[in-house]
């Protein structure tokens, strides 16, 4: 079981906790301490908005452990409208419709679980923006 | 305060200050389960029913709802002093649904935390403790929510309207509240209709005897008490919503109690999305919300199996045109809908063993 | 300083090695490399592995294959920088070398990725990822490198096809190398039809993996001289690190570390790359391939597909690469790959490359990435006039 890895995260899973640069004024997602651009310590936490548009996807066919129920599913580098880049899946998406630049916004959803016995995993996800959408 | 006509009502004023839905995006029309079964034969309770997708569970759809009730009320979440889940669905046997959703709200640790289980009622009678919450002046705000990812056994008649969805409602002081509470009632007896043992996958049932002794004998008894209680009659009322595990039973218990099909049509998403289970009469209510002007009197009856109902009679207030754009409507979460076929729906539900 | 050279090369097939430990893997390559520099003993021995631990719960492979290889009692140790391995364990036998406090050292580079089969696999390759923000979402290096690709082909209008030509190339060269997992040649037409890995990434698009692995005898160079008739010179080496998640690049297209590294190699051996005769580079996935023709400078920026389509790319065009099939062709054997860069290298400049010979070679380069690049290490290699 890995309980504490992914507990010590959850600020972050749900709810986009991150930094920013003091001195540069930079928006850090994860969060890092040092900043990416100036190298200045950057401890102040910053919650992200959870907006943001389709940077780059891919659909994944050839899945890892863990993963493997959920394919194909999308990954996408998602641009936050504060600047940094995330890594995360795309959820209530047709993978046929996704384009770069599509408004995303933050969900929570189920990452994965650890065996049908072991925790269940959830973090942040983007889907088309539903306001978009209706 | 309550006497012994059973009507429960705080000493200080509470009402409903920020209110959310969640509906997910997928649907499974009931023609395509009757094809499954029935050769595709014979009527259908209602039209498709809302199916959770593959990363969406209780925890999930109970976040979203709540993010939207905290967009409406626009409170810190600080100061909100307990987060109740009430569901039959929840997706740990032992670890609350509620401590997630609070993280996720940025509630802790300054709260309660709680999981409800009454069937299809655990979401309201949530909302009942934490009107007492409030209204003793031990919390200013508590969360209450009535979510579900419902499972109906394979070929069973439940298997049409189990369905996904439900609602969270922060309660708090009356003066900042949407809708105001002006009491509430609960109606319990032992009536087995419906009960899922420990270890079992799905619910079993009493098929016909889930009806009048079970359903209509409890939202009928709410009901008329409720409404004795406060002196109201039907045509008080611009709005109501009854528990609706199908689209027949609401519109039928409507009409016995003597309601209009146009004071409860806005409330009645059955036919659209199924039976949602513990969020039923919850995000009913917010479909009302959705659309509800100053003044409007609102009565909500719930049904939970084994057996009880909990009515509820509001208030709506000015400042529901203020915050309902706030927040994605019940609507939008409606009419966002996706087809599936029953294969990807078993996919969904985990009927498949792998 | 001393300079370092290779004296010896060896290195097995990749393929699925089933009937094969890891420790027969290693040895096999081991006993070549020592027979080719016509010595039993070495001073120091330093492996290249990135997944003994998780596909073959073995780890602590330095003591391990000393003793397998009849060397216990030496200095011997595994580096690990992901898929770069191979090439960083080198780095230590250059520097072990050209400090003077090693004579003689051994490099292996090892990978034995069918002690587990199917999804554990793709997951712990994935654990060369930022594990708690990329891997932690389903990502895997393969859907990075997509990510990376997409973006490729949006900024710079190229279309899928346009990247056919690197696996061709490579399958073309795989098709003259015997010890290539795949000897067969690759229709262009082919390539945008074949099934998905990770959008836009296909299985013809992606290295396979194989179990595989290679080495190297490293000496001081004078010593070499006086050992083999044609010591393989290391005249440039240097290892260059970047984020490893690409969402914290501030350039996702740039593979800065590629740039730095070897910027800082060519000129450690005092050579330009008009000088390169070949390049042995990470094609693990055809986008890779690009990037990396475009941080070391063969082509500008968005331009590296160029060479691809206009032929400039095989063994007789402008700047050969993966001239023994490259990952795509020879196999992708994980953290051995940038041993195999270096064997393939030392073969192509004794003129010992056979079918694959690029003629008259005389200046080689290898570049091995980690994932998209959070490891890169480029090595120049020389021989002397003759």
């Amino acid at each position: 079981m890995e309980v504490s890895r992914h507990w010590r995260l959850k600020e972050q899973r749900y709810s986009l906790v991150g930094e920013t640069c003091e001195h540069c004024g930079v928006k850090l997602f994860p969060p890092r301490d040092v900043c990416l651009a100036c190298e200045a310590p950057a401890k102040e936490l910053y919650t992200f908005t959870g907006l943001g548009e389709v940077y780059s996807y891919t659909t994944v066919y050839d899945a890892p452990a863990g993963f493997e129920h959920q394919a194909p599913y999308t990954v996408a580098l998602v641009k936050l409208e504060e600047g940094p880049l995330v890594t995360a899946q795309l959820t209530d998406v047709d993978k046929d419709t996704i384009q770069i630049g599509m408004p995303v916004e933050m969900v929570t959803r189920k990452l994965y679980t650890e065996g049908d016995e072991g925790t269940i995993v959830y973090g942040y996800k983007f889907r088309p923006s539903v306001s978009a959408t209706a | 305060m309550s006497d012994t006509n059973g009507l429960m009502k705080p000493d200080r004023p509470v009402g409903i200050v920020g209110y959310g839905a969640y509906v997910p995006r997928y649907r499974i029309p009931a023609t395509e389960i009757a094809k499954m079964w029935k050769g595709g034969e014979g009527g259908v309770p209602i039209k498709e029913k809302s199916v959770n997708g593959l990363d969406e569970d209780v925890v999930t759809m109970s976040i979203e709802a709540a993010r939207n009730a905290m967009l409406r009320a626009g409170i810190n979440p600080q100061e909100i002093r307990a987060v109740w889940v009430g569901s039959e669905s929840h997706p740990y046997a032992v670890k609350p649904t509620s401590t997630i959703v609070a993280e996720a709200i940025g509630a802790v640790p300054n709260t309660q935390a709680a999981d409800w289980e009454f069937a299809c009622k655990a979401g309201t009678e949530a909302m009942q403790a934490a009107i007492g919450f409030v209204g003793s002046g031990m919390a200013h705000y508590a969360l209450s929510i009535g979510m579900d990812t419902a499972q109906g056994r394979p070929g069973d008649a439940l298997e049409y309207t189990a369905a996904a969805g439900g609602a969270a409602m922060l309660i708090g002081p009356a003066a900042e509240a949407v809708a105001i509470i002006n009491g509430s009632y609960s109606f319990v007896t032992d009536t087995p209709d419906f009960w899922r043992r420990a270890k079992a996958q799905y619910p079993s049932h009493g098929d016909r005897f889930t009806g009048e002794p079970a359903y209509f004998a409890h939202v009928s008894g709410a009901a008329e008490m409720i409404m004795g209680a406060l002196g109201r009659q039907p045509s008080d009322y611009t709005w109501a919503v009854f528990h609706q595990p199908n689209a027949k039973f609401p519109r039928r218990a409507a009409q016995q109690l003597g309601f209009t099909p146009e004071q409860i049509n806005p409330g009645l998403l059955s036919p659209r999305i199924g039976n949602t289970y513990a969020g039923s009469t919850m995000i009913g209510l917010t479909a009302v919300l959705d659309i509800a002007q100053p003044g409007d009197r609102i009565l909500i009856v719930s049904y939970g199996s084994g057996a009880g109902s909990d009515a509820f009679d509001f208030e709506v207030t000015e400042r529901l045109a203020e915050v309902r754009d706030r927040a994605t409507k019940t609507e939008t979460y409606i009419s966002r809908r996706t087809e599936i076929d029953y294969a990807t729906y078993t996919r969904f539900r985990d009927k498949l063993k792998l | 300083m001393n300079a370092a050279s290779i004296i010896g090369i060896g290195q097995t097939d990749v393929r699925e090695h089933w009937d094969t430990s890891i420790r027969h893997l290693a040895w096999y390559a081991i006993e070549a490399a020592l027979d080719d520099a016509q010595i039993s003993k070495v001073d120091a021995l330093y492996v290249g592995n990135m997944l003994a631990g998780q596909l073959s719960h073995q780890n602590h492979l330095g003591a391990l294959i000393a003793d397998f290889s009849g060397m216990r009692g030496i200095e011997a140790v595994t580096v690990e920088a992901g898929d770069a391995s191979g090439s960083a364990a080198l780095r230590q036998a250059v520097l072990a070398v050209k400090s003077g406090l090693v004579d003689t050292a051994l490099v292996v580079g090892v990978e034995k990725m069918t002690d587990q089969t199917g999804t554990p696999v793709t997951a712990a390759l994935s654990s060369i990822l930022d594990a708690d923000y990329e891997a932690a979402q389903g990502a895997t290096p393969t859907a990075v490198a997509a990510l990376l690709m997409r973006r490729y082909m949006h900024e710079y209008g190229v279309a899928l096809a346009d990247f056919a030509g690197f696996s061709v190339n490579a399958h073309a060269n795989g098709a003259s190398n015997p010890l290539a997992m795949y000897q067969n040649r690759l229709k262009a037409e082919r390539f945008t039809a074949a099934p998905p890995v990770a959008t836009p990434i296909s299985l013809f698009d992606v290295a396979p993996m194989g179990d595989g692995a290679a080495a190297l005898v490293v000496t001081r160079h004078e010593r070499a001289m006086d050992m083999v008739p044609r010591p393989v010179r290391i005249a440039g080496s240097a290892l260059a690190t970047d984020t490893v998640a690409l969402h914290d690049r501030l350039d996702p297209l740039w593979l800065k570390a590629a740039a730095q590294s070897a910027a800082k190699a060519l000129a450690q051996a005092h050579v330009t790359l008009a000088d390169v005769d070949l390049f042995e580079l990470h094609d693990a996935c055809t986008v890779l391939a690009a990037l990396s023709l475009e941080a070391v400078g063969f082509a500008e920026r968005g331009q590296g597909w160029q060479l691809a389509r206009d032929g400039e790319i095989g063994r007789n065009g402008r700047i050969p690469i993966s001239t023994f099939g490259g990952l795509k062709a020879r196999g992708n054997p994980g953290g051995a790959t940038g041993v195999y860069q270096a064997v393939e290298i030392a073969r192509q400049l004794r003129g010992e490359a056979e079918a694959c010979q690029v003629v008259n070679a005389k200046v080689g380069m290898a570049q091995n990435l980690a994932g998209v690049g959070g490891t890169a290490v480029t090595h120049v290699f020389t021989v002397d006039e003759q």
